[in-house]
This record gives structure tokens, sequence and C-alpha cells, in this order.
């Protein structure tokens, strides 16, 4: 099978935010937590790589770090998503057209319905912005979203021979969604997974941009950003790069998903 | 890019030919008031459109923080202070028409001291027992006690001028004695405002004015550049003056305003109330790179809750200077060394970016703080009623509000019988020197008591049109005076 190009381009590009994320854990070039007004807004070169931003702290160790928040949001809420859309999914297949299923796609429909940016508006007014309640209220518009590949991908093996055999063979719908179904519909969610980790680094950029994100002195991309809007034309790169990081890791996480859903997919590769 | 300088340019040209023989202004303000009754909101932007230009009081600031005579030509006080009698400019008419007398005086007064006012300066009138109309332009004040600031109170935008027949529509329709007639509010956007041509006083040389509300700092930039507004007195984004300085068709109006900055400090909250934990605090900021990393450079450190350009003021920064070291051998001594304390930051860019510096001085003492940034809804609920912080950054921009320190149910909670009788003292006393005295003191007490962490005295950084001449560069009240202002040629 052959590797298209831009898997592999998307996969170098969204490992190298990854591994500057984990590398941040151990080492930055400069600390992070320690303000120098005395170096604020220096130019990329000049003793720093990227230049320091309006505090004087060096670029280069906020975008790592910055990596690191942004990882770990879309993680945790692309984890969030599949550990209670999944089995929902599931469960709405194996009990198409009664009232379960019912009850299970429309609640997901009515979530679904909600922007994601209104569901963490309110999930702040009631607990307070932070990194957590932005995990969670990503998170909570995941869930639909799986449930739904979920639902879609089972429905069309539980038509098939083998699932019907399964059946006659006495086992239980519980145990075919999980031995069967489950394990021929994890292409489908690395796919999806790839997508929504990409969509939930977006998405916490966007809640760090409105303040309703991780807050400081916690770097994240989308406050950076918010912060730096007003002295675009004093130091420009300050607004610039985590722009930039932002644009490259979806950009890599988008083509890197394109490129295992035409590996992985099963409807796009009878298609061909 | 070069095409598009180009347009720029054309599009600048077009405005500089349509600018001439200029008798109009839009100046931008960063929030919108909610009504436009000086008299019953305490918002500082309903005084930043309504005072001088559309409600006067009996006297007037002038820019300098002086007190001017107003409505009232002249006044005297009999040889006990407890009575004023003020002598009223003949005249003078409100701009429906009817004429201002006496009886308006006594209404307004009565009314904002009324058991159902809701004056947001309540204490302004507090010393009042009688307003007697004397004639039609005569009013006589009797206080309980002398009262060395009553002039001064009377020039405060809470204290303006209403005839009883408008006063009830005062939020939507004002209706006052000022230079400028309310033409129009457009909610969101703007307040219109039309040369009163039946004005007492000099003739303004604007025909009108509007004020536009821009509360993004993004957007004011913009709205600055573009021309779309002529001057931006508070302007909200000092890290762009520099830029605005090197070009030729602008002007920068630094002054000072009578915001005290300050680190609020919750003394009513665990180790908080140590005054030795708040000392550590205190020595552990350093107030330039404050200044430098959250206001560019633009404000003037304070040691005291207290305007630097007052001259009663008593420069105490030495009291809570920079000392880390110290810091830590005090949060030792006091066994707080494993501090977390929350900072509730409002929106306005010195308590952001100021927060953060603060937070980053707090970490390096071995506090750790946990900020949290609020819009201005939430601050007033949780921080200023709720009293639920340990530490704020807001600037108190009232002026001569050091009395504040003498409520214990204030947000600081900070509570001293001491301070409390040196204010007593200070509201009977009227002889200057005592007064100043009196200040001295009470300024000393609450620097030493380090109640708040006091950072620096918000400076007015504003930006206008560089043609235009005559707005105030400071702000010694919540004030936009258009009365004197112009186009130069």
């Amino acid at each position: 099978m052959k590797v298209p190009a831009q898997l592999w381009f998307g996969a170098a590009l969204s490992s190298a935010f990854v591994v500057a994320a984990l590398v941040s854990l151990v080492w930055t070039p400069y600390p992070v937590d320690e303000l120098s007004i005395d170096q604020r807004m220096r130019l990329p070169g000049d003793g720093y790589v990227l230049g320091t931003d309006q505090f004087g702290r060096d670029m280069l160790s906020m975008l790592m770090v910055g990596a690191r928040t942004s990882i770990a949001v879309a993680i945790v809420a692309v984890g969030i998503g599949m550990a209670f859309g999944v089995p929902l999914g599931l469960l709405a297949a194996a009990n198409r057209g009664k009232p379960v299923d019912e009850i299970v796609m429309r609640t997901n429909d009515l979530v679904f319905a909600f922007p994601s940016l209104v569901i963490a508006i309110l999930i702040t007014a009631v607990f307070g912005p932070s990194a957590f309640n932005a995990i969670l209220a990503i998170g909570i518009f995941n869930i639909p979203v799986f449930a739904r590949v979920t639902r879609g991908g089972a429905l069309s093996l539980w038509t098939l021979d083998f699932v019907l055999s399964a059946r006659v063979a006495g086992k239980s719908r519980l145990r075919i969604s999980l031995e069967h179904i489950l394990a021929n519909i994890t292409n489908l969610l690395i796919v999806q997974g790839t997508i929504q980790f990409s969509l939930g680094i977006l998405a916490e950029a966007g809640l760090s941009y409105v303040g309703l994100g991780a807050q400081p002195p916690t770097p994240s991309w989308g406050r950076m950003l918010a912060e730096s809007q007003t002295l675009v034309s004093l130091a420009p790169h300050i607004a610039a790069f985590p722009g930039l990081a932002i644009v490259l890791t979806v950009l890599g996480l988008n083509l890197m998903g394109d490129g295992l859903r035409d590996i992985l997919d099963p409807r796009l590769r009878s298609t061909r | 890019m070069r095409y598009g300088s180009r347009v720029a340019a054309a599009i600048l040209a077009l405005g500089v030919g349509a600018a001439q023989a200029q008798d109009r202004i839009v100046i931008g303000m960063q929030l919108e008031p909610p009504n436009l009754d000086p008299t019953g909101g305490a918002a500082a932007a309903i005084d930043e459109v309504v005072y001088a230009n559309v409600f006067e009081g009996l006297t007037r600031y002038r820019s300098d923080g002086t007190i001017a005579p107003g409505l009232a030509e002249s006044w005297s006080v009999s040889d006990d202070g407890t009575v004023y009698t003020f002598h009223l400019r003949a005249g003078v008419k409100f701009h429906d028409g009817s004429e201002m007398t006496a009886d308006d005086v006594k209404f307004s007064l009565d009314r904002a001291r009324s058991d159902g006012s809701t004056n947001a300066q309540k204490s302004l009138f507090a010393g009042i027992t009688d307003v007697d109309v004397v004639d039609s332009v005569t009013v006589k004040i009797t206080l309980a006690a002398p009262n060395g600031g009553f002039i001064t109170n009377m020039a405060w935008g809470d204290a303006v001028i209403l005839a009883p027949e408008t006063a009830e529509r005062a939020a939507t329709e004002p209706v006052g004695t000022g230079p400028f007639r309310f033409s129009r509010w457009v909610q969101g956007d703007r307040i219109e405002l039309v040369r009163n041509p039946d004005y007492w006083g000099e003739r303004p040389a604007l025909e009108s004015a509007t004020f536009r509300f821009i509360s993004d700092p993004t957007a004011a930039f913009a709205a600055v550049m573009a021309g779309d507004v002529d001057a931006f007195p508070a302007y909200p984004a000092p890290e762009t003056l520099a830029q605005f300085d090197a070009d030729p068709r602008f002007q920068l109006l630094i002054g000072s305003t009578e915001g005290e900055t300050i680190l609020s400090i919750n003394n009513g909250s665990g180790s908080l109330g140590d005054v030795n934990v708040r000392r550590a605090i205190s020595h552990a900021i350093n107030r330039r790179e404050i200044i430098d990393g959250a206001m560019f450079g633009y404000g003037t450190p304070i040691g005291t809750h207290f305007a630097p350009h007052n001259p009663d003021y008593v420069d105490l920064t030495d009291i809570s200077a920079y000392d880390p070291e110290l810091s830590r051998k005090l949060l030792a001594e006091a066994g707080a060394e494993d501090l977390t304390l929350s900072l509730k930051l409002p929106p306005p860019s010195y308590a952001r970016r100021g927060g953060e510096i603060v937070a980053a001085q707090l970490r390096a003492v071995g506090i750790a703080t946990e900020i949290s940034n609020l819009e201005w809804a939430q601050w007033l609920e949780q921080v200023f009623r709720g009293k639920d912080y340990d530490l704020t950054i807001v600037s108190h921009t009232e002026p001569m509000d050091i009395n504040i320190y003498a409520r214990p149910d204030y947000y600081f909670q900070y509570d001293n019988p001491d301070f409390r009788n040196l204010m007593k003292d200070l509201d009977l006393a009227s002889d200057p020197a005592e007064r100043s005295e009196i200040l001295a003191a009470a300024q000393r007490i609450i620097a030493e008591d380090y109640v708040n962490g006091y950072l620096f005295q918000l400076a007015r950084t504003g930006v206008a049109d560089a043609r235009i001449q005559g707005l105030w560069p400071n702000a010694p009240t919540q004030a936009n005076d258009l009365t004197g202002v112009s186009w130069r040629e």
C-alpha cells in the first residue's frame, strides 16, 4: 500500500509540535514563569531565537509550553468524547429503531446543535474560567461526534453475515458490540480522532482567545494571540508566532487525518 | 503592500480635505454610560459625557483641579462655618427654556439627600440640615457642622442642578443648563450633543459633539488612526502611544488622573489579616517594573492612597520599597511560607498585565497566586460586593477618596478606629493647615498598616488629532469638558 505524501507531511508537522511539547516538560530555552520587563519585545535573533513577548519572556519557550497546553486539552477532550460517545453509539446501533436509539441520538442532536463556544461560556459562567473547564466544554462537544460516527459505522456492520452468525451462535448484543463491531470500526475512530484532535486545538485557542481557557500565567497560544493584538504594529512577531503555531499544527493534523482516512477508511477503499 | 499604503494615503488626503472649517468633534470612550443622570448613577462614563457639557453645579472643577464658580456666581460662609449663602447667576435657562432659580437648587439638593435617593455619593450631602430659598437667586445652605470640603463637594457631577419638571427623565433625556444640549442616544454606539444657543456663559466653539463607545483597545487604535474618532481622552491601549507620538497628525494628552491603582488586599481573608504578611506582599512589589510592563512607562509610583499631584500628598513609597529579601524574611517569621492567594483581575489592561507582573513578583518571594480574569459584572459581584477574593488590582478613580478606609464594610475589610477618628476630625476641620496635617497622618496610617499594595497613579493617556485644542490633559474629576475645545486654523 502506498503511503500518500500528505500523510508524511502532516505527520512530520504534527509530531514536531508534539516533540516540542514533550521537550518543554524537561527543558525550555528560558523559564516561562519569570518576567524580565527590560528584555521585552526583543526581535527574533538578538539572543532569543523567536524574540520575546510584552513581558520579556522568550517566545520559543512560551510556544513550547503553549503546545503542551493545547495538546493536553485536545487529548483529554478527544478522550472524553470517545469514552462517552463510542459506547453511546454502540448502544444506539445495537438497539436500532428502539426508543433507546431515539433517545440517545436525539439527545446527541440537541448537544450538537449548541456551538461549543456557547457550551463553554455556559460552563465557565457557572464554574469560572479555567483550562479544566475548557477541556470539559470541548469534550462535551466531542461526544455527539463520536456517537454518530460509531453508530453509523456499526449500523452497516450489524447487517453483515459474520455478525449474523455471531447472533445465531447466541452471543449477546453487548458481546457482539464489544468483540466484533468495535474491532471493525477502530479505523474510523482513529481518523475521526485525528480530526477532532485538530478541532480541539483550534477550540482551545478560540476559548483562550476570548479568555475562557487556561488562565495566566499558564501559556496558551490563544491567549498569546489575544494579548498581543494591540501590539501588532509595535512587535508583529509576538502575534505572528502563536498564530503560525496554531495554523501549522492544525494543518499538520488535518493532512494527517486525510491521509489516514485514505488508507484506513473501509468505505473509501471499497469505492476506489 | 505598496498599493495598500497608496490607497491609505489617498483616503487620508480626502479626509484632510473634508476637515476644513471644523466645528464638530467625535470623542472616543471605552465604556458606554448606563444612563445619563449623574445624580442617579455611579458610573464614571455618565460624568464623562454630561459633566460641564450638559449639566452644571453650583461650583465646578477646572482642568487643573481647582474649584471655580459654576451656577453660583459667588458665595459667603458664616463665621462659624455652618451656613453657606450662594448667589446664583441671573437669567440662566434650562435647555427646555425654563428659568433656573433657587427653587431648582433646593429641589436638586433635597432630592440628592432624601431617603429614597439613588445618588451614588450621598456622603457629599450628608452634612446638610437645611436648604432655604432666600429669593429667586439666593440659596442658604445650613450644615450640621463646619465642613471644609463643602465647596468642593458641590463641584462633583453628583451635585449638579436639575429642574423638578425634567429630573425624572434625566436618565434618558437629560435637561441641564450647560453649553451643550442632549440630542440623541444610539444605544451601544454613540451619544450626540448640540450647542445650546441660549447658554449663559461664553459660546462654545463646537457646533456639535458625538461620544462614540469603543470598548476594544484594538478597535480604538484603528478608529483613531483612521480618523473616525477625533480624540480619545482615556485611550485604552498605552502600548500604541509611541506610534501616535511619532505621527505628526496626532498629539498625545498625557496627564494625571485621580486613579490610585492599587493591589487591593482582603484584610479579612485568612493570614492576610496579619500586617506582616501584607507588609511582605508590599515589599515584594517592584513598582517600576509594573509601570513599565503594564503601562509602558506612563504612571507615577505611589506609596499610599493619595494622588501625587495633590498638594497634600506625602511620598511614602519608601515605607514599602522593593525588597524581596525582607519579604521572604517577613513571610518566614509570620509562618506563611506556603501561601496561595487568589488574584482576581478586572478587564482593563493595567489590571490584566499588571496582574501577571505582580503574580511573577510574588512568586519570586514564594507566594503562589491563582489568577482569574473577570468581566466587570463578575468583578463587582465577587470582589467588590461579595468580598470573595484575596488580591485584586483596580484603579480607584474618585477624587479625594482616602475616606473609604474608614469604612470597615468596604471590600478591603480594613478596620482601624484611629483612622476612623482621623476622618471624623477631617470633616470638622476647615483650617487648610489643619486639614493638610490630618490628611498627611491618614496617608501614613494606611501606608504603615500596609492595607493594600500601593502601585501607581494611573496616567491619563489620551490621543487626539493634532489640530484640536482645549481638551483637558488631566482628569481632576471624571469629565470631558468641551466648553473650551476648538479646532486650530
